[in-house]
């Protein structure tokens, strides 16, 4: 659409702020960010040696930072999946039309707008061994059990859970927590970009589909899968993008423990940068850590849209 | 019976979003000392134990009212800042002919590809040339660029949705382009400004790791880095006093979330992502 035909140097004007904000604040901080990584800049010294690509080559041949990568892989596989299809499981569900559903989407949006400090903490309560959230439940079930066992006389003990896991401090358990925890923080802003993908499906194609029989599942598999494939598409990019730069949660329950295993990316280019004062060496961590965000979202898109052609042949 | 099992279903996963919250509100009234309550006796302490809230308002080497007045000077300037410049952006961008225009959009909506890992360190040098570090400046102005692409790209969705004919009538009563954008289409925008306002709030307020390296003293920390300084104090014990804070960090948020939510969720609907 050719628009007003008013063509002005005042367009500038008005995106100049904008532009000239980000080429400081981003542009020139990426362009920075591979200037350093070229050097040994170590914050407290004064002179900068030229390394070329010496810092990547000692990274990739660091078996801490292998460590690192490793760890945000399982992290990313984990969270991503499951982030993802429960998000999309609870749309389904306060998409229907019952009363009070606006009030559950509050609810459920609530962990995403707090201090993620503050939900760390809280966390590391429900994690403690027997006086943790969890632990606690675990103790009930236990003590179920055995009311269960003596009102029909069988002994059921064997069937007890230990309720001193001490979740934060065991290797394991520390990620597997982690992971429950994105699920938690990031299901009301999945579920929200979901809900407004279910509403944009045209209510046509289900009454098509109930004319013809079809079940719920066939309804999901056949109408609502395959018309969400652009909502279901920009949720995972977003949350593999925010999965690869774990931070907060790991500063503050972890620290990249127990024995390093949830020392992810992002808080070991913090140790780099901030402990240890190697800004070069953090750079070209933290270009590492943006290649492979790239890739990985560069690889979604194309099984996706690959995806879509086979769908569209069929 | 169906809708009863539905129901069954939101409730528990409601359960499990408020209960931690309902946790923190309670342990943060009992004893100060007192182990971490458990479910069973959450609701039961000794006695209510509202002094720790005075205790922690008036703590000495942790001024946290000094903290909640850093998080609202920052968090404000933030707002401001970008509804100013986005908006501003999206004019340009949603009314304005210019050569380069959608180019230089997209490099707007590429910048927020960039994960903020890559910036922080360059970010940190910058501001350190500056002379920023440890001010408010330092704290407003760096590490807004997912705000500006999002409140830029948000506002232009919605600016491009509002009619034509406003503008023509405008044009004829002699509105140059500032008296449009001001008379017109920013009064008409305000759902999507209260949008972005509402984003770049909790974003700002929650944000923890630019916060961190951008303060030093102690003067100058919002309450997200007060918070974990006051937890790095504590270690695991004083479970109430930390809770007490946490409580404190968290009504703004909360409050702000509540009466701002439809604007949450209508961002996400007008930011045109379609099924």
């Amino acid at each position: 659409m050719k628009a007003q035909g008013r063509s002005s140097g005042s367009g500038y004007l008005f995106i100049a702020p904008a532009t000239v904000y980000l080429a400081v604040f981003s542009v020139a901080p990426v362009l920075f960010a591979a200037y350093l990584s070229l050097h040994r800049w170590h914050l407290l010294k004064p002179d900068h040696p030229f390394v070329g690509l010496g810092n990547y080559r000692a990274l990739l041949a660091n078996p801490l930072f292998r460590n690192a990568i490793c760890n945000t892989f399982v992290y990313v596989a984990a969270s991503v999946p499951l982030g993802v299809a429960t998000a999309l499981a609870v749309a389904l569900l306060v998409s229907r039309p019952l009363r009070a559903v606006g009030l559950f989407r509050v609810l459920y949006y609530l962990p995403a707008v707090c201090s993620q400090v503050a939900i760390s903490m809280v966390w590391i309560w429900i994690l403690l061994p027997e006086v943790g959230l969890i632990n606690y439940c675990i103790g009930l079930f236990n003590r179920a059990l055995v009311s269960v066992g003596t009102t029909f006389g069988a002994d059921l003990a064997f069937l007890r859970i230990d309720t001193s896991t001490d979740f934060l401090h065991q290797p394991g358990w520390a990620m597997a927590a982690l992971v429950a925890m994105s699920l938690w923080i990031g299901l009301g802003p999945r579920m929200v970009i979901f809900v407004a993908g279910l509403q944009n499906i045209p209510e046509v194609l289900y009454e098509a589909a109930d004319l013809d029989g079809c079940n719920a599942w066939q309804r999901l598999r056949y109408i609502t899968l395959p018309q969400l494939r652009s909502t279901m598409l920009f949720v995972v990019v977003t949350t593999t993008i925010a999965a690869f730069q774990l931070f907060t949660p790991v500063y503050v329950m972890t620290r990249g423990g127990p024995q390093r295993t949830t020392d992810v990316v992002s808080y070991h280019i913090f140790k780099e940068a901030w402990l240890k004062f190697e800004a070069g060496m953090a750079a070209a961590q933290s270009y590492v850590l943006f290649a492979m965000i790239a890739a990985v979202a560069v690889i979604q898109f194309a099984l996706m849209r690959r995806g879509m052609e086979r769908e569209d042949v069929q | 019976m169906r809708n009863g099992l539905l129901y069954g279903v939101l409730i528990l996963i409601a359960a499990s979003t408020v209960l931690p919250f309902v946790w923190m509100a309670f342990t943060s009234l009992h004893a100060p000392n007192a182990e971490p309550p458990t479910m069973a006796n959450l609701f039961a302490p000794d006695r209510w134990h509202f002094e720790n809230y005075t205790y922690v308002l008036t703590f000495r080497e942790l001024p946290i009212w000094r903290f909640a007045l850093n998080s609202v000077v920052v968090t404000s300037g933030v707002v401001l800042f970008q509804l100013t410049i986005c908006s501003l952006a999206a004019f340009g961008f949603s009314r304005l002919q210019f050569r380069g225009r959608n180019a230089i959009f997209f490099l707007f909506l590429l910048t927020m590809m960039v994960p903020g890992q890559v910036l922080i360190v360059p970010l940190y040098l910058i501001v350190h040339r500056f002379g920023w570090l440890d001010t408010y400046w330092g704290l407003i102005i760096p590490y807004q660029y997912l705000n500006t692409a999002f409140g830029t790209f948000l506002l232009r969705q919605f600016f491009v949705t509002i009619p034509r004919s406003l503008d023509e009538a405008a044009r004829l009563d002699g509105c140059g382009d500032l008296a449009l954008f001001w008379h017109v289409i920013l009064p008409s925008s305000r759902p999507a400004l209260a949008t972005v306002a509402a984003f770049a709030f909790i974003w700002t307020w929650t944000d923890f790791y630019w916060a961190l390296l951008a303060s030093s003293s102690t003067t100058m920390r919002p309450l997200e880095v007060g918070l974990s300084v006051f937890r790095d104090a504590y270690g695991v014990t004083r479970w109430p006093l930390q809770m007490t804070a946490a409580v404190i960090v968290l009504i703004p948020v909360v409050a702000v979330f509540l009466a701002m939510q439809r604007f949450f969720i209508r961002g996400v609907v007008t930011s045109g992502i379609k099924g």
